[in-house]
């Protein structure tokens, strides 16, 4: 069974009458030990995905699914006291910016040993030893007087790695990582990614990687979740899938990357943007953009369908090498 | 024949900063005798990690900042010795882009409004020629007319940064110096942007810095690259020399650090430990050596200066025996 099962997961906002979907019939599953990616571009729901499995959307969202488990609990019924013995222990996040994410006000050293006063209980010198321990667990250097300093005081790679810290302390099963990279330089996020994926295997944690950048899961993860304007576009293992991308979503977006057009002047572009809360198309949500486009596309809504190396959720997927019209 | 619009040599900016109360001021050298040429309808790249003084150098070319010291030739013209009205007729002839079109664009003001400020300042047309180039111009960077009325707030990113774009283009500058374009925008619209400054390059002949941490980008857009590293230049030249064979070994870090789709084109990873040093306590000697992993005595002494190796310039004391 895996450590998470999503199964049908839509997320709405606003009001009754007139809902906004954020995440539309949403299909995921980690195993242990396990890097699944999602990526997508802003507005397409990843991170909301995400909020509604920690549950830090009460009260705002409405959150429906067929199943929404981890580890064998049904996080959808769980009641909050439940979810708190879950949340920071079994199931750990970093966020995107770690200069905003770590508490201004208390030293490093405080909000690491928090996590192990709230969770395990520890006191004393015992509970400063587990703390310098995570702090050298990864690699802050002079991590005994890094402990005493301020948030204010650290690099972004430094703040990021003290993040990291604060969401191993209690040996989680799941990290989730929410664009752990994007405000940290290229040469920082080579050492971050490292740190990372070192301790995943060190520990056999699952680690759920939310990006937008297609190179950093292409170089980690062992399989991807494409998204697109709240729905999974496409699935599959990630040699394959950015190999063979088969919906014309996925293609696009890996064609737009610079990297793809190599000594090219213009680069292939996707037009138009994800559409908005307004202006979702009736039929599939991707069709005006579409290059291959076909009338059913905009009547009906495509459902996902599982295929040898993966699934998608496209009428015509490009299964054979298509040239853009 | 290409035209140089603008020529640095040994560009300097320091800046002081207050230590406290009865405390000396200390320096900040954020620009460290950067030198560089610049051709009509050239894309000079400019990376670095943040720290390195690729912002103070953009500071210094769009005249916002005056250099500590090194001179700035724009147009033909030394910034140094030209007086208040031949700097004002300068300032028209270098835009700039900025990085974020969240913050660059004033929320009060119409587009239109903004689009037209430019001429209004510096030129003599009537409301309706600059109502009529505003339109122009707004169709050439994919906007429509209607958007002329609106606020910024009504925009998607990429919007915005056309309409930044735009605002930079007004007075069909020579030289667009570009601070990191793309890096707030989402992959497909980075392209759909590219693609903008490069077909207006084309159109207008306009000279590009391009500023960037993103090697990717820089490497689709560039012509000349520089890699800065803590306010000095460590790898100048042309954009295929330095990516089929980089000397530096921070441009090789960069290089390798820099994550690709496909794994044919992952080069071995090069690890460098440790951050970028403050630049108001930077080591003695080469300011990477810290970091480097083929310092030896020598670079922990003398500071290397640029030198010409293979087709282009580099400042490393091992340059040679390393590539070997």
């Amino acid at each position: 069974m895996s450590l998470l099962q999503i199964k049908n997961l839509s997320v709405e906002f606003g009001s009754e009458k007139n809902p906004f979907r954020a995440v539309e019939g949403l299909d995921l599953s980690v195993d242990q030990g396990e890097i699944v990616g999602i990526v997508g571009e802003s507005g397409s729901g990843k991170s909301v995905t995400m909020m509604a499995m920690m549950g830090l959307l009460e009260g705002q969202g409405r959150i429906v699914a067929d199943e929404l488990t981890f580890d064998g609990k049904n996080l959808l019924t769980i009641s909050a006291r439940e979810r708190r013995k879950i949340v920071g222990k079994d199931i750990a996040m970093i966020f995107q910016d770690p200069m905003t994410s770590l508490n201004p006000s208390y030293t490093v050293g405080y909000q690491i040993m928090e996590v192990l006063k709230v969770h395990q209980g520890l006191r004393g010198a015992e509970l400063k030893a587990r703390a310098l321990e995570l702090m050298e667990l990864v690699e802050i250097p002079a991590a005994k007087t890094r402990l005493e300093a301020y948030p204010h005081q650290l690099s972004g790679g430094m703040s990021q790695r003290v993040m990291i810290a604060v969401a191993l302390a209690c040996n989680p099963k799941l990290l989730i990582a929410d664009e752990p990279t994007t405000a940290l330089d290229v040469t920082i996020q080579a050492q971050i990614m490292d740190l990372l994926v070192n301790l995943q295997k060190e520990r056999n944690m699952a680690l759920l990687m939310i990006t937008h950048d297609l190179a950093v899961i292409a170089e980690v993860a062992h399989r991807v979740a494409v998204m697109y304007a709240g729905q999974v576009a496409e699935e599959g293992t990630v040699p394959q899938l950015f190999r063979h991308p088969v919906h014309p979503y996925t293609q696009a977006l890996l064609s737009s990357i610079p990297e793809h057009s190599k000594g090219a002047r213009r680069l292939v572009t996707l037009p138009g943007i994800v559409p908005g809360q307004y202006d979702r198309p009736s039929g599939c949500l991707l069709s005006p953009r579409c290059p291959y486009v076909q009338e059913r596309c905009r009547n009906e809504r495509p459902g996902i369908t599982a295929h040898e190396h993966g699934a998608v959720r496209c009428f015509y997927p490009l299964f054979e090498k298509k040239e853009a019209p | 024949m290409s035209q140089t619009v603008l020529q640095a040599r040994d560009l300097t900016r320091h800046y002081e900063v207050s230590q406290g109360f009865m405390k000396p001021k200390a320096v900040v050298k954020a620009l460290n005798g950067v030198s560089f040429e610049l051709q009509a309808g050239k894309t000079l790249a400019v990376v670095g990690e943040s720290g390195c003084g690729k912002s103070t150098l953009a500071r210094q070319l769009t005249l916002i900042e005056a250099p500590t010291a090194g001179s700035l030739v724009l147009d033909g013209v030394d910034i140094a010795s030209a007086d208040k009205a031949a700097l004002k007729a300068l300032r028209s002839k270098v835009q700039m882009v900025f990085q974020n079109p969240y913050a660059s664009l004033n929320p009060r003001q119409k587009v239109g409004d903004q689009l037209g400020e430019p001429l209004l300042i510096n030129t003599k047309l009537t409301a309706q020629q600059r109502e009529d180039k505003v339109k122009a111009m707004m169709k050439r960077v994919g906007l429509r007319p209607e958007h002329y009325y609106r606020y910024p707030h009504m925009f998607s990113g990429g919007q915005r940064q056309r309409i930044a774009i735009a605002r930079a283009m007004m007075l069909q500058p020579q030289i667009v110096i570009a601070d990191e374009p793309t890096s707030a925008l989402d992959v497909s619209i980075q392209a759909q942007v590219l693609n903008l400054f490069m077909d207006l390059q084309e159109e207008f002949n306009t000279a590009y810095v391009f500023i960037s941490h993103n090697l990717a980008v820089v490497e689709h857009v560039a012509d000349d690259l520089m890699v800065m590293y803590l306010g000095r230049a460590v790898e100048v030249g042309s954009k295929e020399v330095i990516y089929a064979k980089p000397l530096h070994p921070y441009t090789q870090a960069l290089l390798s650090a820099t994550p690709s789709i496909y794994p044919e084109d992952r080069s071995i990873k090069i690890k460098i430990h440790g951050e970028l040093p403050s630049p108001l306590n930077p080591p003695s000697g080469c300011a990477f050596h810290k970091r480097c992993p083929y310092a030896t005595d020598l670079c922990g002494k003398e500071v290397p200066q640029l030198r010409s190796l293979e087709g282009r310039e580099v400042a490393c004391h091992h340059a040679e025996t390393i590539n070997a």
